[in-house]
């Protein structure tokens, strides 16, 4: 089974999940996603209640690739794309700081730029003799405990308690060290553009890093992530953790499919459900430079966290160590 | 007695050389200046490296400052007086030691701190750093010592 997309069979597609009905399934979800909105927040700091991070599930059977979501998230995004000040200031040494200039192609789709955070990647893999063609839309994880916002050296990036992390673009300096820290390399750099030009661009910073920000504003607002109200398929839902990992394993179950995404990097907030085992397609799709692999991810955080308990006893050891030397010195007077 | 304040000063002295360098390390510098291109430097440029370096680091820190502070206070606080750089000083090397503690938890999982919060976290830990340097090479140079 090939799955092919027309223009004809797009037009005639229906959301599934229009505003009003994530809405109302949103109030029955425990308010999670209407927490977002100004009321709830209010309502939330009187009550102290701790908010259930919001998880993205993507259903890649459901998947056409017709790009709805791309369009989406470029229109709902364009206006925090960078205009960068061209020419780009000398920055030194120059051998050690490129130049990642993407304001001439805006129009690049297949893979992630400043100026794309969401893109279509194909993958095909043979099911009980079958070939089936999958396309997945892939973004930034939004992990549980991200390392693009955790080891940022500025506090550029953030995370809110609705579980997306973002970042500041402008407080970002370009350092590129979200990226390198991104088991999946998503954030893209784009040159001549925020701080690091006021400060100093010829030493410092090199431009800002651009990903997906799961529509924070939109969210902000009670409204869902554009990628989500514009799929046709509705491939995508959005809802508290707990519910979307019930949902992710029954239709799991249902399809008798695979997840990814719950267990990565020590669990993410977007979770994907195939059909197919995600070995199979990581070996299937095109990988390298702003298009991310699907590989079992560990959690790059977890050694930190040992550290953080390990830290708790540090105290009590310099504690046992001057009462040994008291004690020694006390028998020693004796 | 002089032997362990020996210890006690070299153990000081290359935790504050390689907590330092570490801290810096997290900044994306070392790179781009070729100093991770040195041999044998190359892990300068590696940031979990780096990052849990910095942590172990910490570690051997608060544990030599709790035991600093308790032995001055049951064994030496009559023996010896702290100098005001050397308030100054600790005063300082507190604030990293706090801020510090507050950058760890926050990098716990599900642990949400508020993004002025972080910023002003991140800024202070660096700005006393700086501050910690400064007064500890000045120390050094015109051999002013924390305690008499």
């Amino acid at each position: 089974m090939i799955k092919d997309v027309s223009k004809e069979k797009r037009g005639k597609m229906t959301s599934k999940l229009s505003r009003r009905a994530f809405l109302k399934g949103s109030i029955t979800a425990a308010g999670s996603v209407i927490a977002t909105t100004g009321i709830a927040r209010a309502a939330k700091s009187i009550t102290h209640e701790k908010q259930e991070p919001l998880v993205t599930l993507l259903d890649i059977s459901k998947c056409i690739g017709c790009e709805e979501c791309v369009f989406a998230c470029q229109e709902a995004n364009a206006d925090k794309y960078p205009e960068p000040k061209k020419p780009f200031p000398k920055m030194y040494p120059p051998g050690k700081v490129p130049v990642e200039d993407w304001s001439d192609k805006r129009d690049v789709i297949d893979r992630l730029t400043p100026y794309n955070w969401l893109f279509i990647q194909h993958a095909s893999a043979t099911v009980k003799g079958e070939q089936i063609d999958l396309t997945i839309p892939r973004r930034c994880m939004h992990c549980d405990n991200p390392p693009c916002v955790k080891l940022c050296p500025w506090g550029s990036a953030k995370q809110e308690e609705n579980g997306l992390s973002r970042i500041d673009a402008d407080l970002c300096l370009g350092g590129s060290k979200c990226k390198t820290v991104c088991p999946w390399k998503i954030p893209e750099r784009q040159t001549g553009t925020g701080l690091y030009l006021n400060l100093l661009p010829a030493l410092a910073g090199n431009g800002v890093m651009y990903k997906c920000d799961r529509c924070y504003n939109r969210l902000e607002k009670g409204e869902v992530p554009a990628c989500i109200e514009a799929c046709p398929e509705g491939v995508q839902t959005i809802g508290p953790r707990s519910e979307i990992l019930k949902k992710a394993h029954a239709l799991a179950k249902e399809m008798n499919g695979y997840i990814y995404g719950e267990n990565e990097n020590g669990g993410t907030n977007t979770i994907y459900v195939s059909p197919v085992p995600f070995e199979e397609l990581n070996k299937s799709i095109e990988k390298g430079k702003g298009k991310p692999h699907l590989n079992k991810v560990k959690d790059m955080m977890a050694d930190g966290t040992n550290l953080a308990k390990a830290m708790i006893l540090a105290p009590l050891a310099g504690v046992a160590a001057a009462f040994g030397k008291f004690y020694l010195s006390s028998k020693e007077d004796k | 007695m002089k032997t362990t304040g020996k210890t006690r000063k070299y153990i000081y002295g290359i935790t504050l050389f390689f907590i330092t360098l570490t801290g810096f390390a997290q900044m994306p510098i070392f790179k781009r200046y070729y100093i991770a291109d040195i041999p044998g430097f190359g892990w300068l440029a590696q940031f979990y490296v780096t990052h849990i370096m910095h942590y172990i680091a910490a570690i051997v820190l608060i544990a030599l400052v709790t035991y600093i502070l308790i032995d001055f206070i049951f064994n030496r606080s009559r023996l010896i007086k702290i100098t005001r750089i050397g308030y100054f000083g600790i005063l300082v090397l507190a604030g990293l030691i706090v801020t510090g503690v507050l950058m760890v938890v926050k990098n716990l999982s599900n642990i949400y701190f508020g993004h002025a919060t972080i910023i002003v976290l991140d800024l202070t830990h660096l700005s006393l750093c700086m501050i910690l340097l400064f007064v500890t090479f000045y120390s050094l140079i015109r051999k002013k010592s924390w305690v008499i």
